[in-house]
């Protein structure tokens, strides 16, 4: 009977149970958006004599920074996701599951379906929120959607990232641990000037080489360009890049931890 | 007293030893200033270049006493992860079943977040000269930054010890630090108060950290301003801090 349980079923299975955890810890849908929002808020208004430098693409830092933290955001995600499955590792769930017929594949797609509802969910808030302090989005309401998607893309990637750690080390301390190195690829990129205009040559080089870089000017440009294709094409390339490995990583790694002994 | 000193002792020494010896506790506590240093000073430097952007020693020098004083502010915070992880572990409640004189707890946990932020604060005062700061202030001046720094440690250790004790688990880490890291973001960290417009120039004027930030800044530069109030206030929130955190170990003896 069971092993009559298609694919679909066993992922939506999965995604239930990870979707409805993630509804009912309301601290992981409550930190991961309303922290880059502090920092837009705070950021926004402190770095706005940015604007003042020679040369800078906007008049108002708001439109500049608010690319960052949907960039925040994905992180925070990578960040839940991972931790949900390494408990999932830690408390033998993980060991339970491998006496049945579940698929790994399922397994991996379906919790990262808790990621999905998170990235979607903190992904509009921020979009809403930028727009009622007054950003406009150059591409119009066809590069808002468009930029929910690129958002949706990177976080998740990141989840992916964040379920490949969890899967590779079992632990969600590891998780936690790989949080600031994630933080300082964003700062060291050119989430706060842009890239032409950093003035120290090894920060310019580093966010140059920095694919986080890309990801955050492929969301700003739909915000204060317009449409980059450019931009966006190097945004939703890293970002695809970012969740095809990982996811394929990840999954490696699940079929080792699902071993059947 | 001594049995006062006796229990301080003990606990700094345990804070400072469990610091030095787990690189999990140690390293988290200087990489973050070091980042910010790095993500501030070389990133944002071309704001020095905007026009009414009066900081003589430069921008990684304005940076500087902010990562300073931040790092002040986090190695006290830390130390109040510290206190909750030792309630959560069972540590606390054997301390506090065996300790003669329980203000030592506190006591000894505020020198350890002091011990503990004199490595992070060396670490960045060396990465800041070797990225070329400029350092303006005379011998006295430097010891005032040094002051500032201490006093800064002082009431965030215990305002962390206060918090960990009154919730007495590790879950209580964002609470602890998110209302440190919004006052410090709250002061002017990129730019001097009068290049902020807008909200954030009404809050940082009447943020007590901003009279620090100046205070430091002006120190360094050698132009020292709004000393004595940046003394002042860190002192008077101390105290207050100090006599929260009392009623915090109270509520922790209450608890057993």
């Amino acid at each position: 009977m069971v092993a009559d349980v298609s694919l679909f079923q066993q992922v939506s299975a999965v995604a239930h149970r990870s979707v409805t955890r993630t509804l009912r810890q309301r601290g992981l849908l409550v930190f991961p958006v309303l922290f880059p929002l502090i920092l837009f808020a705070i950021n926004g208004s402190a770095l706005s004599a940015a604007t003042h430098i020679h040369g800078f693409p906007v008049s108002n830092y708001r439109d500049f920074a608010l690319a960052l933290p949907f960039i925040q955001g994905a992180l925070f995600v990578s960040i839940s996701a991972g931790t949900d499955l390494a408990r999932d590792v830690e408390t033998g769930f993980f060991n339970r599951l491998a006496l049945t017929p579940l698929r790994g594949s399922a397994l991996l797609v379906g919790q990262l379906g808790g990621a999905f509802v998170v990235a979607s969910i903190q992904s509009i808030v921020y979009l809403l929120v930028g727009i009622a302090t007054g950003v406009g989005i150059r591409a119009g309401v066809g590069g808002a959607v468009v930029l929910l998607a690129l958002s949706t893309l990177i976080s998740f990637g990141f989840a992916c990232l964040g379920c490949l750690i969890a899967l590779r080390f079992g632990s969600g301390e590891a998780v936690q641990g790989i949080f600031p190195l994630l933080f300082v690829l964003v700062f060291l990129s050119s989430s706060s000037l842009p890239r032409n205009l950093i003035k120290t040559d090894w920060f310019r080089e580093v966010a140059t080489y920095n694919p986080v870089s890309y990801l955050i000017e492929g969301v700003r440009s739909l915000i204060i360009t317009g449409w980059d294709g450019e931009a966006l094409a190097l945004g939703f390339g890293f970002a695809a890049a970012l969740a095809v490995i990982a996811l394929a990583l990840a999954e490696r790694a699940m079929r080792t931890r699902l071993v059947r002994t | 007293m001594s049995r006062f000193l006796y229990v301080t002792k003990g606990v700094a020494w345990r804070s400072i030893h469990n610091t030095i010896v787990s690189p999990a506790i140690l390293l988290p506590s200087i990489i973050f200033p070091l980042f910010f240093l790095v993500a501030f000073a070389g990133g944002l430097s071309r704001i020095a270049d905007i026009p009414n952007f009066d900081y003589r020693p430069g921008y990684t020098a304005f940076q500087f006493v902010f990562v300073f004083l931040q790092s002040a502010a986090f190695g006290g915070v830390f130390t109040g992860f510290a206190v909750a992880r030792d309630f959560d572990s069972g540590f606390a409640r054997r301390l506090l079943l065996s300790a003669p004189q329980r203000s030592g707890i506190v006591a000894g946990y505020v020198i350890g977040a002091l011990l503990r932020w004199f490595i992070t604060g060396s670490v960045v005062t060396i990465a800041a000269l070797i990225a070329g700061m400029n350092v303006f202030g005379s011998g006295i001046d430097l010891v005032g930054l040094l002051g500032l720094g201490i006093a800064m440690n002082f009431a965030a250790a215990l305002w962390a010890c206060g918090l960990a004790m009154f919730l007495r688990t590790e879950q209580a880490g964002a609470l602890i630090q998110m209302p440190v890291f919004v006052l410090l973001f709250l002061a002017p960290v990129y730019v001097p108060v009068h290049l902020l417009t807008g909200w954030i120039h009404a809050v940082a004027r009447y943020n007590p950290v901003t009279v620090a930030l100046d205070a430091g800044r002006g120190l360094l530069a050698g132009s020292p301003i709004r000393v004595a109030l940046a003394f002042a206030l860190l002192a008077g929130a101390a105290l207050v801090l100090a006599v929260f955190a009392r009623r915090g170990l109270a509520s922790a003896e209450r608890a057993g």
